[in-house]
């Protein structure tokens, strides 16, 4: 356990080691100025590792005060938050750490891109109300003097969710929790969904749920056994294709690995313990692969189109101007494929998508598939649901993951939930207590019904 | 039809400092333009500024909201602010009577200020020219008037591209639509065409639908200043 990659030291008497930095500490700790020095020395006699003669700027600081482990939206939200809302300017030393620069996987770059407020859960709603305010300011927050402003884009024609008869009842549930939150949902029937959308074949839908794109004007704002509690001192941060890697020193580790979470988590030690037992106990997100199709359809649904949501889980939108659409399907638990690589089944469009397409929008009968491409969720297998704060037991490591492909939208509000978290020690503005990891030990589900 | 609006425009502008708004094709503008012309420039200039000014001063304070350069109440004529950009206070006396049209042309309204505008229940008619705040945001917005809006004018807005256009489909009762000069939609066009079909019952003001199109061959020898292709 000690020689893992992540240095773990068990909580041992005063709290000294972790919390001083290099920076502050008033106290003269002798016996570890030391220990520092001689260190530092025998790095410096030959064979040791700092040699001044070379350059090392390519590599990470040695201190860091939160190393945020994952670059994607989710990481990069974390620590753009953290540093706007750190309280004297500059006093927080972030550190992202990526391992792929290009992006070439990361679950960010592929996602299909759509916003919503229809999710179950309250927390889920709050946190689209949110990131669709972040996302309309957008030039307010994140503009840089002297360059353009931004333009993200951003097609406001909603969400239609469609529902069978089963779930007819559950929708009508959402929508009344939905409009609590403040979002602006419309319930339609069959009927008012044809006058609306004359491309819709309404053969099996009993409710519809149109989302408008609305943003939160009001926000309110949101304890023996014994356990052996641990702390992350070092992070040690590999170098591309070298062996080479650098122990960075950190007070705080915030996982938003995305899909890879599990991993990183185990790597921290969490799960490592009897079965049961909140030691035993793993983070349950994994890689899940998910598969985006881009066709052509010249008689397709015109500019109105919303992102539509079949009962059946098929989902598709329009893109741009020339008749394009974007869609795909999750496939059902037994089909799921593997994860090992991003490659494109075309046969899955041909056996599970283009069928309910078709059922769906007459008009698909004809399309042509221009591409595919496909990336992963961090799918949370307990309730679909996020994973947010500290774990109970590593006492430094924040989580920030687990959206099981919603991630991507509630990105800017879930980051400033985690820099609460970190720097004032509980949520203030939405309140996440029920997204914390206690949860999977406690076995208290969150169901996310509304996934796609 | 873009050509000649534009021009309009710019006139109004120019002698109001564009506070006066512009009033529809189907209006007479005579009256108003041989007013004008009498001014010296240092009046208008100075009436130009003040109105912005006072403008400005409106739109700070949201709770004035009916502050628009013309009101039209039902039945009566147009509300306009006179020479030095105040509104009579009659108007006042007027708060029972639903507004029917609003001309906030030029105005810097923006996604928070739509919400006086959405408070108007019975509004028939909303020209948001030129207003450069406005965008495709605030057009996700309009779709509390669906039941009454029937004429809605977007000409010149920099900031509306075909997204935000794509939202106007919730307004079925609309009848005339101007989205004439839009400089921020990529394909004018093609995207009048694509509105032209969203919004079947609507007369459609929009850029020339052979605009952009490439010539062939045939026509690029022939004329090249022709527009339509074969």
């Amino acid at each position: 356990m000690l020689r893992s990659a992540l240095l773990l030291g068990l909580g041992r008497g005063p709290l000294g080691r972790g919390l001083s930095t290099h920076r502050g500490g008033s106290t003269l700790d002798w016996e570890r100025k030391v220990s520092e020095i001689k260190k530092k020395i025998q790095s410096i006699l030959p064979g040791g590792a700092w040699d001044p003669l070379y350059n090392t700027s390519y590599l990470p600081p040695e201190h860091a005060d939160v190393v945020i482990v994952g670059g994607g939206v989710l990481g990069l939200s974390v620590a753009y938050w953290l540093k706007k809302l750190e309280k004297p300017r500059g006093a927080i030393r972030v550190l992202v750490v990526e391992r792929d620069h290009t992006y070439s996987r990361a679950s960010t770059v592929l996602s299909v891109g759509g916003i919503r407020q229809q999710f179950s859960v309250p927390e889920n709603v709050q946190l689209s109300l949110f990131s669709v305010d972040f996302l309309r300011n957008i030039n307010e927050y994140l503009a840089v003097v002297d360059d353009p402003p931004l333009d993200i884009q951003f097609n406001p024609s909603g969400y239609l969710l469609l529902a069978s008869e089963k779930g007819a009842a559950i929708m009508e549930n959402n929508v009344k929790v939905q409009r609590q939150e403040g979002a602006k949902v419309c319930l339609m029937s069959p009927e008012q969904l044809r006058n609306k959308f004359p491309w819709i074949n309404t053969e099996g839908v009993a409710l519809a749920s149109y989302g408008f794109v609305s943003s939160s004007h009001h926000m309110e704002t949101m304890s023996g056994e014994e356990v052996n509690l641990k702390r992350i001192h070092e992070v040690h941060v590999k170098i591309d294709q070298s062996l080479e890697y650098q122990p960075v020193e950190c007070a705080i580790v915030i996982n938003a690995a995305g899909a890879w979470s599990g991993q990183v988590a185990e790597l921290a030690g969490i799960g490592k313990g009897p079965p049961g037992t909140l030691q035993g106990t793993k983070l349950p997100v994994e890689l899940r692969k998910r598969y985006v199709y881009l066709w052509h359809c010249p008689q397709g649904p015109g500019l109105e189109t919303p992102f539509v949501i079949d009962p059946s889980g098929t989902y598709f939108r329009r893109e741009g101007l020339g008749q394009n659409y974007l869609g795909g399907c999750s496939p059902t638990e037994e089909e799921e494929p593997d994860p090992g690589n991003l490659e494109v089944d075309h046969d899955f469009f041909q056996d599970k998508v283009w069928p309910t397409l078709a059922q769906r929008v007459p008009a698909f009968e004809s399309l042509k598939v221009r591409s595919a491409w496909a990336g992963y969720y961090d799918y949370n297998t307990f309730d679909q649901n996020g994973v947010v704060g500290p774990h109970p037991l590593v006492l430094n490591m924040y989580f920030a993951t687990g959206f099981s492909g919603h991630g991507l939208q509630q990105a800017p509000a879930v980051g400033r939930a985690v820099a609460e978290m970190v720097l004032e020690g509980h949520f203030k503005t939405i309140n996440l207590s029920s997204f914390l990891f206690s949860r999977f030990y406690l076995g208290e589900k969150v169901q996310e019904r509304n996934i796609i | 039809m873009a050509a000649p609006r534009a021009s309009l425009h710019l006139v109004a502008r120019v002698w109001n400092g564009g506070t006066r708004g512009i009033r529809g094709p189907s209006r007479v503008l005579a009256p108003e333009g041989n007013q004008k012309e009498g001014r010296s420039l240092l009046r208008f200039l100075a009436d130009r500024f003040h109105d912005v000014e006072v403008l400005r001063d409106y739109l700070l304070r949201k709770q004035v909201m009916k502050v628009n350069q013309k009101n039209r109440f039902q039945g009566k004529e147009w509300i306009r602010p006179n020479q030095r950009g105040h509104f009579s206070l009659d108007f006042l006396k007027l708060q029972a009577v639903p507004v029917e049209a609003v001309d906030a042309s030029g105005c810097a309204i923006n996604y928070q200020g739509l919400d006086s505008l959405l408070a108007l229940k019975e509004l028939q008619s909303l020209w948001l020219q030129h207003c450069p705040h406005v965008d495709d945001w605030c057009l996700s917005r309009l779709h509390p008037l669906a039941s009454s809006l029937q004429e809605l004018s977007l000409a010149g807005c920099p900031r509306i591209s075909e997204r935000g256009l794509a939202c106007l489909h919730h307004l079925w009762n609309l009848r005339r639509l101007d989205i004439s000069d839009l400089p921020a939609v990529s394909n004018p066009g093609l995207t009048r065409i694509l509105v032209e079909e969203m919004l079947p019952n609507c007369e459609v003001l929009g850029a020339d639908w052979a605009q952009g199109l490439k010539l062939g061959p045939e026509e690029q020898s022939r004329d090249p200043a022709s527009p339509m292709p074969a």
